[in-house]
């Protein structure tokens, strides 16, 4: 396994995870886990279905407290602070780490509200200054244009790159430091893809990302470093260069060249 | 390469763009093995039919990199099979020039010929034989070494290199003193010295060959070292 990465002495780590297994019920479906994600900087997780990259997201912000069955152990830090702890509260935790999923899910209010919503929750801003960060959201987005005309309508009537984007809005709103995305374009057509991989450059200069994908050229596309995975295990992180020209692991030589593994 | 992609068609394209850097390389190989017997034996039909194999070489070059195209564009290669196909492209480019060298001899021939020289000027071209055949040893175990990827092999090619110029640095002297014994030979030996040029260029090409097998296979760029530093780089 390679999963140790020099970080330029430009780069912070901003995520580091330690010792993290998981478990769905009786099924383990993360091993051992160590991983550094630095600041700033858009990391990849690629690897085959059920390979657990999904589960490591949801357990970044702690969805999966929602199951009782599931069930984390070991340390997953933010800024040195251990996220997992039962002493913090999980709405604070999802405040620092947002989450958006693979399929758009715009809450059924209007575009404005699907963004002041999540923002009431942890400020009461006065109109204003809410309109500002509906309009701030929705231009980081790269979405203000298509819709600022018509912020009254149903979240629901845009298309679905539109909602997608609404949703990362949504996200970012609330101003997070991680903003994990988990497939965020495989229900997209080409053009709201290139849009969305286009904000999320844009959207590295504020944001530390991590994006699950299944689909390996958006990896090597735009993210700044790639984590390989499979049946639970990390087996390579690097810099996406490196994993995609010069892969350290045979396995992940396999898997992204489309070879049997 | 002998693991499979899930792709059987993709394994196919890769495996016939290796086919076709083969047959392009043999071909070559064989222009300037002609090149060098049309200048010893002064057969200007053999020079004449390297000059006629250069256009397949061009035709090759330009197909070989049309079929590249094409599989980046569709199939977005990663890891060593971009590698293979980064290599294939700069390969099949010093194959083209190898196939220049040839050419260039076969003119001289040609040229030497038309001026009326002749086997009884006795000119040293038994020894641009030897330089020749060194050349083509080297070119003949860098394409088996292509085919099978073999790095060692291709290490030996690198190593072996000094040889042709050790070659080359030799008629030079004895090129010149010919000429200065006799300086009705100044026009011919001139022509020889850029023959013997020509050939050991051929041994640089290889040489490049070699660089680029060994990236296909380790993924480092070893161009530009020494030999014992390439051997430490891909440890």
């Amino acid at each position: 396994m390679y999963t140790k990465v020099e970080l330029h002495s430009s780069e912070k780590v901003k995520l580091t995870v330690r010792d993290l297994n998981f478990y769905y019920g009786g099924f383990q479906a993360l091993k051992h886990i160590n991983l550094d994600i630095p600041e700033r900087k858009v990391t990849a997780f690629i690897g085959p279905s059920g390979c657990g990259k999904s589960t490591l997201l949801r357990v970044f912000n702690r969805m999966f407290e929602l199951y009782p069955e599931q069930r984390a152990e070991g340390q997953v830090s933010l800024d040195g602070e251990d996220i997992l702890s039962k002493k913090l509260d999980v709405s604070l935790v999802r405040a620092k780490i947002g989450m958006v999923f693979q399929k758009p899910t715009p809450f059924p209010m209007s575009i404005y509200d699907n963004i002041a919503f999540g923002v009431r929750l942890f400020e009461t801003l006065p109109r204003a200054q809410m309109d500002e960060r509906v309009e701030w959201a929705l231009k980081k987005a790269a979405l203000w244009g298509e819709v600022k005309d018509k912020l009254t309508q149903n979240g629901s009537s845009l298309s679905g790159g539109q909602q997608q984007r609404l949703c990362i809005a949504r996200g970012i709103a609330i101003k997070p430091e991680v903003l994990l995305l988990d497939e965020p374009c495989s229900a997209l057509d080409p053009i709201s893809t290139g849009k969305i991989e286009e904000l999320i450059d844009e959207l590295k200069h504020d944001y530390t990302v991590m994006i699950v994908t299944h689909n390996m050229q958006q990896a090597a596309r735009c993210s700044d470093y790639t984590a390989y995975m499979y049946l639970g295990d990390l087996i390579e992180f690097g810099p996406t260069n490196d994993v995609f020209t010069k892969p350290k692991c045979k396995d992940t030589e396999d898997y992204i060249t489309g070879r049997f593994g | 390469m002998t693991e499979k992609h899930l792709s059987t068609q993709f394994d196919n394209e890769l495996s016939g763009i290796s086919t076709r850097v083969l047959e392009m390389g043999g071909l070559v190989e064989s222009q300037v093995a002609q090149s060098v017997f049309a200048l010893t034996q002064f057969n200007g039909e053999t020079a004449s039919l390297v000059l006629k194999q250069e256009e397949r070489v061009n035709a090759m070059e330009i197909e070989i990199d049309r079929d590249l195209s094409s599989i980046i564009a569709r199939r977005q290669p990663t890891a060593r099979d971009l590698r293979l196909l980064i290599a294939v492209s700069k390969t099949i480019a010093n194959l083209e020039r190898i196939g220049d060298e040839a050419a260039r001899i076969a003119r001289t021939v040609q040229r030497l010929l038309d001026s009326g020289v002749s086997s009884r000027m006795r000119l040293p071209v038994g020894d641009l034989a030897y330089e020749c055949e060194l050349a083509t040893k080297q070119l003949r175990k860098v394409l088996d070494a292509f085919a099978r990827l073999d790095v060692n092999a291709a290490i030996d090619v690198l190593k072996h290199d000094d040889k042709i110029d050790q070659e080359f640095e030799g008629l030079m002297r004895k090129l010149i003193t010919y000429m200065m014994e006799d300086p009705r030979t100044i026009s011919s030996a001139i022509d020889l010295v850029f023959v013997a040029k020509a050939i050991e260029r051929v041994g640089d090409h290889a040489k490049n060959l070699a660089e680029q097998i060994i990236y296909i296979v380790k993924g480092t760029d070893v161009r530009h070292n020494p030999v014992h530093a390439v051997e430490s780089l891909v440890r």
